[in-house]
């Protein structure tokens, strides 16, 4: 009931094209971030298919129909923005209701449905307040409760946890899970904080510049990332890129090696370094390594309770199983 | 970093302001009041002593208070009918993305900088003037009786003149609070399912509701003294005398200042009615 299917979409803004041509499908029920650094054109992207903008050439299907030139209340997508674009006049009740009024659906319907979505989202209490007497949370609250409201066919998303504090993001982000468990709708989620990708998607969408650099479930793209783009986004903290004699002897330009796939030792190891910076996080320790030359800086993730300091020499050591090897161009080699 | 000091220097350098101001309303004020008290008339005897509530009991039995009321509200309600409206279509207009923008917006501010006199003269003499004026020519060019404006439509004439001076300050007071509305909300009200006219009426005429009774409030201060537009047009004939005007021909036509000053009192009163609420009104947004 939300398969989205893009074909060749473009968008061009006068002579500057955003997106060029484009092929994606998205799954019924699925769960599909779209993730990449500020202006990469998932905002955009994510507003072509909701039919805020204008697609350039290409089509959109919706369930199987063309919905290229459908406005956007007529296909039956429901969004979420950044900042949650509430109505401040009205009552939470009432803001919950507008999209179901707009429908002329009857009064003892709408008030069935927003009490409903109001007790699925604890907002029962909140009914006759406005939005300006709400916290964060409970606002992006509401506005997901005027996306449920509707049943759509569709959840689009965008980057709705950016300005919420992080207790609250974490806390925000199992619900959307969680409502995702219980509605199985098809999701579509904007974000440019890859621990959100990573923890909520199904599929996660890679962008850059426009382009899709690669497709896949968060543990494919985290175990074979397609090119150096994908490989440096996914993960926290950052894949070290290695370069030089150290990748000719795996007979690759650049070598990729995950801080979590590295062990530190006191006495031996593959490479040496000095730690210039330790974080302890507790539970982790990042140890940030220079003069190993390797890199300018190796980021080796050791237990929390390993304690190295600032101006120590270690040994580290990868394991040769998860070393990611790239071509000249950046791409994986197999 | 007010200490003491600096807070008892500031007192002493704003004194001089403070109390110039203070005169120049206080002086005014008072000297109406004394005379409304009184009865005074320069050519016919001058001051001939105290009595009472004398002028304000006649000027408002007098047989054209009523009339001058009603001239009042109709002048302040159709201006205000028209700016208000016109505004909030042509702040929506001017909202949108166009060739020129900055340009276009000092033009529609233009009428504003026009003194009232000039323009009621600009407009009697070139627009509706019967025989010469640009309404009469657009009238023959269709064929149709040219119509003498000011004496036929006067009412009409002058609230046109009044709403175009005025058009402008409702226009930019509205379009900066248009500017301010959050274009995701009127996207999420798309996205709603609600088509434009249900998106201004839902979305944008609420956001605008309090710069709109600024718009009122403000005007409405201002309007119920317009005098120049009647002065120079109509001379208060044709049924166009408002209160103000009704003033200004007790003291100078009638030679009755005690009588003209009680009106003023009346029309004192008036104006602060309207300012509380205005008080009220924009102290509330700055608490917001």
């Amino acid at each position: 009931m939300g398969r989205i299917q893009l074909k060749s979409v473009t968008k061009s803004f006068g002579d500057v094209e955003v997106i060029p041509p484009l092929d994606l499908t998205i799954g019924d029920g699925e769960f599909t971030v779209f993730v990449g650094p500020s202006g990469c054109g998932k905002s955009t992207l994510l507003r072509l298919i909701a039919g805020l903008e204008d697609i350039t050439s290409g089509s959109i299907d919706i369930d199987g129909a063309d919905a290229t030139d459908v406005p956007p209340a007529k296909r039956g997508l429901a969004m979420v923005f950044q900042s949650y674009a509430l109505y401040p006049h009205m009552t939470v009740r009432k803001n919950i209701a507008f999209p179901l009024r707009m429908a002329k659906l009857d009064q003892a319907e709408i008030d069935k449905r927003v009490e409903g979505a109001a007790s699925v989202l604890n907002l029962t209490d909140y009914l006759d307040r406005r939005p300006g007497q709400l916290s964060g949370g409970q606002r992006q609250r509401v506005a997901i409760g005027r996306a449920i409201v509707r049943e759509p066919a569709a959840f689009l998303f965008d980057e709705p946890l950016s300005n919420l504090d992080a207790a609250l993001r974490v806390g925000m982000r199992l619900e959307i899970s969680e409502l995702h468990e219980r509605l199985a709708t098809t999701m579509i989620y904007v974000t440019h904080d890859q621990v959100e990708a990573m923890t909520m998607a199904d599929k996660i969408v890679v962008l850059q510049a426009g382009v899709i650099e690669q497709v896949g479930s968060p543990l494919e793209l985290y175990r074979t990332p397609r090119n150096l783009f994908v490989a440096g986004f996914i993960g926290s903290p950052k894949m070290n890129f290695i370069e030089g004699p150290e990748a000719a002897k795996h007979g690759a330009q650049t070598i990729g090696i995950r801080p979590e796939h590295i062990t530190v030792s006191e006495t031996d190891g593959e490479w040496s370094g000095v730690v210039s910076v330790s974080e302890h996080l507790g539970s982790d320790t990042f140890f940030h390594v220079q003069e190993t030359g390797l890199a300018e800086t190796i980021t080796v993730r050791a237990d929390g309770e390993v304690g190295f300091r600032h101006g120590d020499r270690i040994n580290m050591t990868p394991r040769a199983d998860v070393i990611h090897r790239f071509d000249a161009k950046g791409l994986r080699i197999e | 970093m007010a200490t003491q000091h600096s807070r008892s220097v500031a007192r002493l350098m704003m004194a001089p302001a403070v109390v110039l101001l203070l005169g120049w309303m206080l002086v005014p004020l008072t000297m109406t009041l004394y005379f409304s008290f009184k009865k005074y008339l320069p050519l016919r005897g001058g001051d001939l002593g105290w009595v009472g509530f004398d002028n304000y009991v006649r000027f408002v039995s007098s047989s054209s208070f009523w009339p001058a009321v009603q001239a009042t509200l109709v002048i302040v309600g159709g201006v205000l009918v028209i700016t208000v409206v016109l505004g909030i279509l042509l702040a929506m207009l001017l909202d949108q993305p166009m060739w020129g923008q900055g340009v276009v917006r000092i033009l529609v501010i233009a009428p504003f900088f026009v003194m009232p006199t000039v323009s009621a003269l600009v407009w009697k003499n070139m627009f509706m003037d019967p025989v010469n004026g640009l309404l009469a020519h657009l009238w023959r060019f269709f064929g149709a009786e040219p119509i003498s404006w000011l004496s036929e439509a006067s009412m009409t004439s002058i609230i046109m003149i009044v709403s175009w001076q005025w058009l402008p300050f409702a226009t930019l007071i509205l379009l900066t609070a248009i500017q301010s509305l959050d274009s995701e909300q009127l996207e999420a009200a798309e996205m709603d399912g609600a088509p434009v006219l249900k998106r201004f009426y839902h979305i944008v005429l609420p956001h605008l509701s309090r710069a709109i009774t600024i718009v009122i409030l403000i005007q409405t201060i201002f309007l119920l003294s317009i005098f120049a537009e009647i002065f120079v047009t109509t001379g208060g004939a044709f049924g166009t005398r408002t209160l103000t005007y009704l003033i200004f021909q007790r003291v100078l036509e009638s030679q009755n200042v005690g009588l003209g000053s009680a009106g003023g009192v009346y029309a004192i009163i008036l104006a602060n009615i309207v300012a509380i609420f205005l008080m009220r009104i924009v102290g509330k947004n700055l608490d917001a």
